[in-house]
């Protein structure tokens, strides 16, 4: 089998060789029926990965061990579930879900544009091709997916407990959706540089494309900080680590692309800065990739061999190079065809708005590779932590949200002064009236915190105005009753009310972010059974400990297996799995936390910390059940108004109950580890008996869920305004355009 | 003056903003870093009142707490025969990962003869395999 | 079990090459008139490929642009139109929610629908110079 896994990667490097060649040439000679072919290539090509993936995931789902990728990160008592999962965990399983997600998407453009833009298609099939290939090449002579061993080992290793949550199956392969898709504009893009065109007929093409890199991208990040949060031990969702705002990056440069694409829509404007900003989201993409994988950077992730560093970067120079090259000479074409008519336009509101947003990647570029930029500087590596982001990342923020409370209020092309000012009136009182509040309401003054509830305010009184005026404006043209009319007006103006809700749904997170920085209440201290700490306005109380025994063998199937739950039953106070969180902790030691506020019972929380099992014999048949990684498993009580976020991280060292662990090694052979789970059980009961101090994370953090919530209405109001509307109102409405247009000039 | 002109006038502005406000960046980049520095490096180098970024790895039986401190020593992640090994006092959020022989990154300053983590600043590296984790443990103030 | 992996691989193979191949075997090229068709359909490819063979054979050495120019330049045009419309819609919608007064909204409308007529005119132009040089009607997009 895995000798087809590598026939396949052999044959889709031909199939891309073949592609490009055959692309190019048809492109150049006129002969489409080549640039056809090389369209079905990028369609082969997904079916070869798509059937190199499945031979992977088969080879995971069925335990083989030969292959390496199994062995290094499955095992055969890793849930289903994670099995699955467990195909990307691995360097040489991402890159083949890189490159399968990469040609799909591939596939999906191609087919898509069949009809249209037939020579720049060709071109961008060439390179996404490129990129294929690429990809395919590490696979190739890198990292290989498909190496395998003998003799076959018995066991594999396992997956790293850190992963063994819901969000892992779906966040990477969501960002790796978003990254790759992050490539086709960037494709199409190249394409349009190459064929010299960069039209009308482009745009429309382009706008749908980088709309899904946005989408997805953005859907990816949200998952992930959702993860850091809720699934990781340390209470935070955003940490500007390098890889975080990897991904960051293209979300921003996309974000300046959809905006700034309208103004080249409407006015032929911007078309340098446009096709820069596709190709440099694409570039930003690889970028992020090559971060992950290359240990390059001083973070958390040693991710990968240093091996893959190397194409990588000539990869990105490549792409830097050739974007450059190709902006360059056809800046003739690229000419602005007209100037912004006034300041006071929404074309210049997308401008100021593009500005901040470049501003926010140099921010994050420059912060986040710092320590490359300070060696090659001064030859000494140095890093910047996260007051430095907040420092500036938090002011560009705030005009970022103001911008788009005062987008919608003024016109496109030149809007009228006096209108304006009377249409500011009321977001400002709004925001106002919000500061008034919060002083009235003698919330503590935090500056910036206040400044972004004011902020968000303005857009939601700028947007909500916006929605009002343009209901009674159709309710009156059309006499509808105004809801109907509020329904209609959504549904004829997508692009625009669909816009406006996204950017309510960015306020609504911003202000989630900023409340849940700036008032949150933290106490990190150690506890035991009895003792409370106060938090913000609740007091957590450590009620009692739990401890539970989960034995990594079906405890019910053999003689042996029953008895010994039998025995682990008896211990008091220990419950005994089943692995109902199906993470496979042999141990998991935990408290129940009684959460009250002002006297009065909230909530009840269940925080625990799980303790995996190793392959290292060194530490013994008893040691080895609890000595892989521990992993904290938080306890959240989530509330539209707040958070309360618990973790806990047990002492298990404690000498009494090392020495249990100690006695276990000495006395029970390295064999099944059921004789093992005896002494776990007994280290669990002596827990139990007299529990030691543990370290307990608390945090109060108010509005937390309004991040989640605003992310929510993003994802919502993105997909009213890029929902087309059936072809048969398109024409309907286009055919009453052109009567009018036409009546216009009559009338003129 | 003349629209071309304004247009002019406009694009100079602001590009000089640009250009002000990136040398401020790039400026107090240098001087807000900390410099990556090992534990043999640090015990040469270390000013008192600096930061510094200490990258090793935990050396074994170093590892006790003190109440809310935890105290643990981190040797040069090569080879523990040169011998420099740096003692730290850290409060704060310990990540999963932690423990003796794991590498870690920590964010320390010289008060004294002793060596302060700062808090929460305690990244431990994942182990040497490729792991999908963006597990950022370091807090946000 | 090497067998059946074998036997897989080939099938593989063989797939890949039909589907790559397919516009190649079909043969017709469509050089000029059919901006909106593929030469992926055999048959009507196949129909089409002697009146335009001549074309394309003389068209083998041109620049690409100049083959496919009445084509793409239709569909350009298309887009044009319709982003057009589409701002003199978004203007009329600045205008009745109080974003323009009454002078600037006929000012920027009457500018608006004079562009839009314009790319109506040339559409008209590209559409009658299509009429007179093909056989028939410019087959266009839906």
């Amino acid at each position: 089998m895995a000798l087809l896994g590598r026939v396949c990667l052999l044959l889709a490097l031909v199939v891309c060789a073949y592609g490009i060649g055959a692309s190019i040439y048809g492109v150049r000679t006129g002969r489409w029926e080549w640039a056809v072919s090389g369209r079905r290539s990028v369609y082969a090509l997904a079916g070869i990965l798509t059937v190199g993936f499945v031979i992977l995931e088969i080879a995971f789902l069925r335990n083989d061990f030969a292959f390496n990728a199994v062995a290094d990160t499955s095992s055969r008592t890793t849930p289903t579930f994670y099995k699955a999962a467990a195909v990307w965990s691995s360097q040489e399983g991402s890159l083949l879900l890189w490159a399968w997600l990469m040609s799909l998407w591939s596939s999906l453009a191609l087919f898509l544009t069949r009809r249209r833009i037939r020579d720049v298609a060709a071109y961008a099939t060439a390179i996404m091709l490129g990129f294929g290939g690429f990809f395919i090449a590490l696979m190739v002579f890198y990292a290989q997916p498909f190496a395998t061993t003998s003799p076959t080992p018995s066991e594999g290793v396992g997956l790293d407990p850190l992963l063994r949550f819901p969000t892992m199956m779906i966040h990477p392969p969501m960002l790796y959706s978003g990254y790759t898709l992050c490539t086709i504009p960037l494709a199409f893009g190249m394409g349009a540089l190459l064929a010299r065109r960069v039209d009308a007929e482009w745009i429309r093409v382009i706008r749908r494309f980088a709309f899904g890199a946005w989408f997805f991208l953005g859907i990816g990040i949200l998952l992930g900080a959702r993860w850091s949060y809720s699934e990781l031990g340390w209470g935070g969702y955003w940490g500007w680590d390098a890889v975080e705002n990897a991904a960051l990056l293209p979300w921003l440069t996309g974000t300046a692309f959809l905006h700034s694409l309208m103004i080249q829509e409407k006015r032929g404007m911007l078309k340098v800065w446009n096709v820069s900003l596709v190709l440099a989201t694409g570039t930003l993409a690889i970028m992020g990739t090559f971060l992950v994988r290359s240990g390059v950077l001083n973070s958390i992730h040693a991710f990968g061999g240093q091996t893959l560093g190397v194409p990588f970067v000539v990869l990105i120079a490549v792409l830097i190079a050739g974007s450059i090259y190709l902006v360059v000479t056809r800046r003739e074409m690229l000419r602005s065809e007209h100037r912004i008519d006034s300041l006071l336009s929404r074309e210049a509101a997308f401008l100021a708005n593009n500005l901040v947003l470049v501003a926010l990647v140099f921010v994050i570029l420059w912060g986040t590779y710092f320590p490359l930029i300070s060696e090659a500087l001064t030859g000494q590596e140095a890093s910047v932590g996260p007051p430095w982001f907040d420092r500036y990342t938090v002011p560009l923020a705030l005009i970022l949200v103001l911008l788009s409370g005062i987008g919608p209020v003024i016109a496109w092309r030149r809007a009228t002064l006096a209108n304006a000012r009377r249409n500011f009136l009321v977001p400002i009182g709004v925001a106002l009236a919000t500061l008034v509040v919060l002083l009235a309401a003698e919330v503590p003054v935090k500056p910036f915190a206040f400044a972004m509830f004011c902020c968000a305010a303005f857009v939601a009184g700028s947007i909500s105005q916006e929605f009002f005026r343009g209901m009674r404006a159709r309710s009156a043209m059309a006499g509808e009753a105004p809801p109907t009319a509020l329904v209609a007006l959504v549904r004829r103006n997508r692009r625009r009310y669909g816009g406006y809700i996204v950017h309510i749904g960015i306020a609504v997170l911003f202000v989630g972010v900023a409340a849940s920085t700036s008032f949150q209440h933290e106490s990190e201290l150690g506890l035991s059974p009895g003792q409370s700490s106060r938090v913000g306005a609740y007091t957590i109380k450590y009620v009692r400990p739990t401890a539970s025994v989960t034995p990594d063998y079906d405890s019910s199937s053999t003689q042996g297996g029953r008895e010994l739950s039998a025995i682990i039953r008896a211990e008091p106070g220990v419950t005994l799995g089943p692995d109902t969180a199906r993470t496979g902790a042999t141990l998991s030691l935990g408290a129940v936390l009684d959460v009250s506020k002002h006297g009065r019972h909230v909530t009840t929380l269940y925080p625990s910390e799980g303790f995996y099992a190793s392959e290292e014999p060194t530490q013994g048949s008893v040691g080895h059940l609890i000595g892989g990684q521990p992993v904290s498993h938080v306890a959240v009580d989530a509330g539209i108004t707040r958070d309360v976020w618990t973790a806990i991280a047990p002492n298990i060292e404690t000498p009494r109950l090392k020495r249990i662990v100690t006695l276990g090694n000495k006395t029970l052979p390295y064999i099944h580890p059921g004789e093992g789970m005896v002494a776990i059980a007994a280290l669990a009961a002596a827990y139990m008996k007299s529990p030691p101090q543990a370290q307990f994370h608390l945090i109060a953090s108010p509005l937390v869920m309004w991040i989640w919530i605003g992310g929510l209405i993003v994802v919502g109001g993105a997909l009213i305004a890029i929902w087309p509307a059936p072809s048969v109102v398109r024409r309907r409405v286009s055919a009453r355009s052109r009567a009018r247009a036409e009546r216009g000039l009559a009338r003129a | 003056m003349t629209p071309a002109r304004k247009r002019t006038v406009r694009l100079v502005v602001a590009l000089s903003v640009a250009v002000v406000l990136a040398s401020a960046l790039i400026y107090t980049s240098f001087s807000a870093a900390s410099p990556a520095l090992t534990p043999s490096q640090l015990v040469h180098e270390a000013q008192p009142g600096r930061s510094y970024e200490l990258t090793g790895t935990v050396l074994a039986h170093s590892v006790s707490r003190d109440g809310d401190v935890l105290n643990f020593s981190v040797a040069d992640r090569a080879g523990g025969a040169a011998g420099a090994a740096v003692p730290v006092a850290y409060t704060g959020t310990v990540p999963d990962p932690f423990k003796e022989g794991r590498e870690v990154i920590v964010t320390v300053e010289k008060q004294g003869g002793e060596y302060v983590g700062e808090r929460n600043s305690l990244i431990t590296k994942c182990p040497s395999k490729y792991k999908e984790t963006p597990a950022s443990e370091k807090q946000s103030s | 079990m090497e067998f059946l992996i074998a036997v897989i691989a080939l099938v593989l193979l063989m797939v890949v090459i039909l589907v790559i191949s397919a516009p190649l075997r079909a043969g017709g090229s469509s050089t000029r008139a059919e901006p909106a068709r593929d030469t992926e359909s055999g048959p009507v490819g196949a129909g089409r490929s002697e009146h335009e063979t001549e074309h394309g054979a003389s068209a083998l050495l041109r620049v690409d642009r100049d083959a496919i120019a009445p084509a793409e330049r239709h569909a350009e045009l298309e887009a044009a139109r319709e982003a057009k419309y589409r701002e003199i819609r978004d203007t009329e919608l600045d205008y009745r929610t109080g974003k323009l007064s009454q002078e600037d909204f006929a000012a920027t409308d009457s500018a608006l629908r004079a562009e839009a007529v314009e790319i109506l005119d040339r559409l008209a132009a590209l559409e009658g110079e299509g009429a007179t040089e093909s056989e028939g009607a410019t087959p266009r997009d839906a």
